[in-house]
């Protein structure tokens, strides 16, 4: 449906996206994912047809966009700060977008009414129709702002952190919420977050940004499973990312013991691997993953939803920074030396 | 019938374009306009214009312009394109600047025959007088009736010490009966009218801007109810003070201090702009200001007195208003060479 | 989709050029700039740069009279300017705290009364003062204190002064105030600050840019201020536009005049630019304003709201009450009884403003007047708003060029009336006679206040909306129409009623045009008070009555509907 070719745009000078291609099927729901700055906001506002970009095509249904301004796209967007009208009800926000469509609607106020009522009814706000927005709680107004885009039915729905400004019990009601409203209209959906716990509950794909580039676009427990580089895995918070040395073919030297492994590296190289607890009684391998056991030194325990969440580090290079986060069902006290069982990956 | 017209490119003068907005006359065949241009001080009874307009197929239309000296400049800054036909209002302290300017064409009107000559200042006939009025001193009757005081019957009466922060004066930079006062003083003592000004500066003399502030904020007679019995005002004032009077009096609560010499007679005049469109109808119009029908209308309005000797004067002026019988009057080329130097020598005395 | 999402296959890169260079920056900005700066320089830059090539000449500087006037003058200026800003602070600080940050009976009222002297005609002013200070009491002040004459008048300027821009004060610093909340300066007050070091360390350098602003204004009208000082002042007293007044018209040194002018222009020139580069500075929040006002709780508190509430509600009330009593009082000597004045109720003046009684040509019913100033006023809100909306635009987001050009559209502020004046007649000639230059020498004055009434709450609209009904399908007309315009409505509104009753107190435009019919109110009070006569004062007091009644209800509108963080400037 969306296709998006080769998208390039500078910001001050600086190159802000280099080349961006991706597309989003019908009932697709896809997430942008990357750091602050990183441009994700404007691909989607190129896509709403709000900025244009320097270079590349937006193809919507195989038809380029170039020449549509945004009030013909007939994409809904919501923002992360809502940019609900400040002089209109909850009503007349979520009437707007009916009413722009002059001809459609044009003498059906109970129409409007009526679908209002619908909208409402989806985002579970029935009784909040006459107030005023500025009235309204966080999570209220982004569900009224999620109501006013889907009233006029877009073709396509975008998100720029929608929930960023919401406290966490909120964001996940409103996640579940947001996914069943979604795979109910079967809209497709492009979602811009920073936050990749959102990302895993919603996406049907995830596309990490990074530089300018989408650097890996891959279903989400696809990422999770194989995150291929250290930046992924870092912003997905998968692991730990460990720094090593190669010292042979298939050893490699870190902070926590030396580790068999081949990464396609020469010797003396550096070489971040990936370092994944694997669940307690340590099984076997999966398809191939190399299982270590290192040792550590606890530096800091806590306690985290039902289990603790150990702080070590390696034992063998002590002055290394390296610290690696696990968890355990008991307690270890700090300056106990454990041992854990790890599946290791190499990164790029 | 006026219709307005669109924005319109105008090409004016040779020097550039600019955009204006028009208001255009309709081209039917309506009366001519005769634009008479006068200071805002200028009144006249609709009845007598209409009059005039009827005679003659033609609409009047008056431009007031600001005060005197103000209506001078515009007219010299325009005069190779005039606003107006006809000027009515420049008086005998600016008279020279407008011959000099020689903004106005001669033209001797037959109705100058019921004109004393004493008033037709310019012999060429370009500036024609129309009225006069004495500049002279106001004073509260009851005041001096109250404090058993003797109404000063001289200028050098007022810098006695029983008059000591009883007169206010306009300044004579910026108001015309201050010029007029200041130049009578100037006609009485010659060059040492400036120590005169200092004795009265010693003796409190207050000085205001303009007419308004002096007559109604500082004169204790006047609405304002102010601190001063005495002002610089017009002979004719007391006249208006009882036709203006909220209830009706019999008696003026001022009246004029008209001693010999205390008094300032300012002559105005008319004259019809050269380069001016209307030749015939602006000497209609200037025959017609000296006209007994225009003449006999304008004390009313104006407070002045006519030129022509054939007017009535309304009961008001013939019981209330004082004449001067002895009026300073010093030529206009004199007032014309010194009157900047004088007013910034006053000026340097009564910082 | 929408079948007007057509290919256009080879005239695509041609047309996105096109639509790029329309939307692009540069473009949008050259349009919106075209209407304001076309009406400027037609109407403003033409004819001043006329007056003055023809009357500007250097050896005027070399004249060492010439010079010394010149320096006398300046100097006056600067002082006179100086001492009433200081003043004016001195009531509009504590009157700023006052009303941001506590709440009392009556204090719309109030506020609404500081700004009504703002608004109106210098005439009505000093007939205000002189009515109230009737020249019993300050004869006895002169004795009292024993001052010259001509200090008292210096002081009357200064309080004229004071009485005119406190409104300035308590808007610009006062909005500032609210908007920094208790939370900073409670932050302070838990960190060991007493109220004085909190002041002194955090709300005045927090506030410093609006101080700054607000003094900058409130020097720029006393520095070219000129009824005031002339209808005040007396003889003495001749700032730089009083001296070119006088320079121009009576004493004709139109070079003098001319120099004069052009160090007037440059001074307000120099304060614009300043002035420009502070009030962006000023903080504009879109947040829904929270209310920073409480009730005065301890002693010190009430003793603080009640004393500046009652010497406010004095300094602003008496004089301008003093107006309507007046105008309803007869005040006539009693032929019987020796200076005894007898004061009664009277509607005479009133009725007399219907009365034709002369038959004058020039009589002007007091309702024809009304309409005329009404009508005017009309045009002009009309004509400011048109100019004012895309300046405003394109000011709201400022780049290099609109850095540039603010503070020109201050200048005809500072600009002398009298030399516009002369150099609309040579530029226009017998076109002057024309009533659409009433409208449009209103609009020159009425502009800079209407640009920066309506450029805050611009600044203010978040992008965010007009993106958002943008992808909800609206054109970029019904953006305009169905987001800028309602949330703009009411610093519309309190923009056009600025333009309104500065278009109906004429603010020294009389001395701009030659009217041949038409008269407006301020002229017709000027007309009554030409000539001696206890109706013609009863008269202009009515009438003056009726002008303030006017503005006073544009200004209470103008409260009621106030744009929550929009200044007025």
């Amino acid at each position: 449906m969306l296709e998006v070719r080769n998208l390039i745009k500078s910001y001050e000078g600086k190159p802000l996206l280099r080349d961006i291609s991706f597309s989003v099927s019908q009932g697709e729901t896809i997430c942008l994912l990357g750091a602050s700055g990183s441009g994700k906001s404007t691909i989607l506002k190129m896509i709403a047809g709000l900025e244009f970009p320097e270079s590349g095509d937006i193809l919507f249904n195989n038809i380029d966009l170039a020449q549509t301004p945004p009030h013909l796209r007939d994409f809904g967007l919501v923002f992360q700060d809502y940019g609900l009208f400040p002089h209109l009800n909850v009503f007349d926000n979520v009437a707007f977008g009916l009413r722009m469509q002059r001809i459609k609607h044009k003498g059906h106020e109970g129409e409007i009414a009526r679908r209002v009522h619908e909208m409402m009814e989806l985002v579970n706000l029935t009784s909040f129709e006459s107030r005023n927005v500025t009235d309204l709680s966080g999570g209220e107004q982004q569900r009224v702002a999620l109501a006013r885009a889907l009233a006029p039915q877009p073709q396509l729905l975008m998100f720029d952190e929608p929930l960023g400004a919401l406290d966490r019990s909120l964001k996940e009601d409103l996640l579940n919420e947001l996914r069943g409203i979604l795979r109910q209209t079967n809209i497709p959906a492009i979602y811009v977050t920073h936050d990749q716990e959102e990302a895993f509950a919603i996406a049907d794909r995830i596309l990490v940004l990074h530089d300018g580039i989408i650097i890996r676009d891959a279903a989400p427990h696809e990422i999770w499973k194989d995150p291929q580089s250290a930046f992924v895995a870092k912003l997905l918070g998968i692991g730990n990312v460990v720094e090593g040395e190669v010292i042979a073919k298939n050893k490699i030297k870190t902070a926590f013991g030396i580790l068999s492994l081949d990464c396609v590296k020469n010797v003396g190289e550096n070489i971040q691997l990936l370092v994944q607890q694997i669940p307690s009684p340590a099984g076997e391998g999966r398809g191939g993953e190399v299982i270590e056991e290192i040792q550590l030194t606890v530096e800091d325990v806590f306690f985290k939803q039902d289990q603790f969440q150990v702080k070590g580090r390696g034992v063998v290079l002590s002055e290394s920074k390296d610290g690696l986060l696990i968890h355990m069902k008991d307690a270890p006290r700090v300056g106990d030396v454990i041992r854990v069982k790890v599946q290791v990956k190499c990164l790029v | 019938m006026k219709k307005l017209t669109l924005l319109v490119f105008s090409l004016r003068h040779a020097q550039g374009i600019a955009i204006l907005f028009l208001l255009a006359a309709c081209a039917s065949a309506g009366p001519t306009t005769l634009t008479v241009m006068t200071h805002d001080s200028f009144a006249i009874s609709e009845d007598v214009v209409t009059s005039f307009e009827e005679a003659n197929n033609v609409d009047v239309v008056f431009l007031q312009s600001g005060d005197a000296g103000s209506m001078l400049n515009k007219a010299v800054l325009s005069k190779d394109a005039p606003l107006a036909d006809v000027m009515f209002g420049v008086d005998n302290t600016f008279l020279s600047r407008a011959l000099a300017a020689d903004i106005f064409d001669a033209y001797q009107s037959p109705a100058l025959s019921a004109v004393p000559a004493e008033f037709v200042l310019d012999s060429s006939f370009r500036a024609l007088p129309v009225d006069y009025g004495d500049v002279c001193i106001n004073y509260d009757k009851n005041y001096f009736a109250e404090n058993n005081l003797a109404v000063p019957q001289s200028f050098e009466d007022l810098a006695k010490p029983e008059y000591n922060g009883l007169l206010v004066v306009e300044n004579p930079a910026t108001s015309s009966p201050g010029l007029a006062f200041m130049l009578a003083t100037r006609a009485y003592f010659g060059d040492g009218f400036l120590d005169y000004w200092q004795s009265l500066k010693d003796n409190g003399v207050v000085v205001v801007d303009g007419w308004e502030t002096a007559y109604y904020t500082n004169f204790s007679a006047s609405s304002g109810n102010g601190n001063q019995p005495m002002v610089v005002s017009y002979a004719s004032s007391p006249a208006a003070e009882v036709f203006f009077a909220p209830s009706p009096l019999t008696e003026s609560p001022t009246a004029s201090i008209i001693a010999s010499g205390m008094c300032f007679r300012q002559i105005e005049f008319v004259g019809i702009f050269k380069n001016g469109q209307n030749r015939d109808l602006a000497e209609k119009f200037v025959d017609f200001m000296l006209g007994e029908q225009f003449q006999e209308d304008m004390p009313l309005n104006m407070f002045v007195y006519p030129v022509n000797e054939a007017a009535q004067l309304p009961d008001v002026f013939v019981n209330f208003a004082q004449i001067a019988e002895n009026p300073a009057m010093l030529s206009y080329e004199e007032i014309a060479t010194n009157r900047d130097a004088w007013i910034e020598a006053w000026a340097e005395i009564m910082k | 989709m929408r079948n007007n999402l057509l290919n256009y296959g080879d005239t695509k890169t041609w047309r996105i050029k096109f639509l790029r260079i329309l939307v692009s920056p540069w473009f949008s900005r050259l349009f919106l700039w075209l209407a304001p700066l076309l009406f400027l320089s037609i109407f403003f830059f033409y004819p001043l740069t006329k007056i003055l090539t023809l009357t500007f000449d250097l050896e005027t500087f070399t004249d060492p009279n010439n010079l010394r006037i010149t320096q006398h003058a300046t100097r006056f200026t600067f002082y006179q300017a100086t001492l009433s800003t200081i003043l004016t602070f001195a009531l509009g600080l504590p009157s700023a705290i006052l009303f941001s940050r506590f709440d009392f009976h009556g204090k719309s009222l109030l506020r609404a009364l500081t700004a009504v002297p703002f608004m109106l005609p210098t005439v009505v002013v000093a007939a205000a003062f002189n009515s109230l200070f009737s020249y019993k009491v300050t004869g006895s002040m002169l004795q009292v204190f024993n001052l010259q004459p001509s200090t008292l008048n210096f002081l009357l300027i200064l309080t004229a002064h004071v009485f005119y821009n406190t409104t300035i004060v308590i808007r610009i610093v006062g909005n500032a105030l609210s908007q920094l909340g208790p939370r900073i300066e409670a932050s302070a007050r838990i960190l060991g600050a007493d109220t004085f070091r909190t002041w002194r360390h955090i709300t005045l350098p927090l506030l410093r840019p609006s101080l700054l602003a607000a003094a900058l204004l409130v020097f720029m009208f006393d520095f070219t201020s000129f009824g005031v000082i002339l209808l005040l002042g007396g003889s003495n007293f001749a700032t730089l536009e009083v001296e070119i007044y006088i320079r121009a018209l009576q004493l004709p040194n139109l070079n003098l005049a001319a120099f004069l002018s052009v160090i007037q222009l440059i001074f307000t020139l120099i304060f614009s630019i300043l002035y420009t580069r502070t009030i962006n500075q000023v903080q504009t929040q879109t947040a829904p304003r929270f209310s920073t006002a409480r009730p005065p709780k301890t002693i010190k508190e009430k003793i603080f709201v009640a004393t500046l509430t009652l010497l406010l509600s004095s300094f602003f009330f008496l004089p301008l009450v003093s107006l309507p009593v007046r105008s309803l009082t007869r005040l006539e000597p009693d032929r019987g009884q020796r200076d005894q004045v007898q004061y009664g109720f009277t509607t005479d003046y009133y009725e007399e403003l219907f009365i034709n009684r002369r038959g004058s040509l020039f009589y002007v019913p007091p309702v024809q007047a009304a309409v005329n100033s009404l009508g005017f006023a009309g045009i002009t809100v009309l004509l400011s708003l048109a100019l004012g909306y895309p300046a405003a635009y394109a000011l709201a987001k400022p780049t290099r060029l609109e850095k540039f050009l603010d503070p020109f559209l201050m200048l005809p502020l500072g600009a002398s009336t009298v030399m516009m004046g002369l150099g609309f007649i040579l530029s226009f000639g017998r076109l002057i006679a024309s009533p659409f230059f009433i409208p449009i020498a209103h609009t020159l004055i009425a502009l800079p206040f209407v640009i920066r009434t309506l450029q805050p709450a611009l600044a203010s609209i978040p992008e965010r909306l007009r993106q958002a009904a943008s992808t909800l399908g609206a054109s970029p007309f019904r953006v305009w129409q169905t987001v800028d315009f309602p949330i703009l409505s009411r610093a519309t509104l309190s923009a056009a009623t600025f333009a309104f009753t500065v278009s109906l107190g004429e603010f020294g435009a009389t001395l701009l045009i030659t009217r041949p019919e038409y008269p407006t109110i301020p002229i017709t009070i000027s007309r009554f008070l030409s000539q001696p006569g206890g109706l013609n004062y009863g008269q202009a007091m009515a009438m003056a009555t009726l002008l303030m009644l006017l503005t006073t209800l544009s200004i209470l509108l103008i409260e009621k509907l106030r744009f929550n963080n929009a200044g007025e400037f």
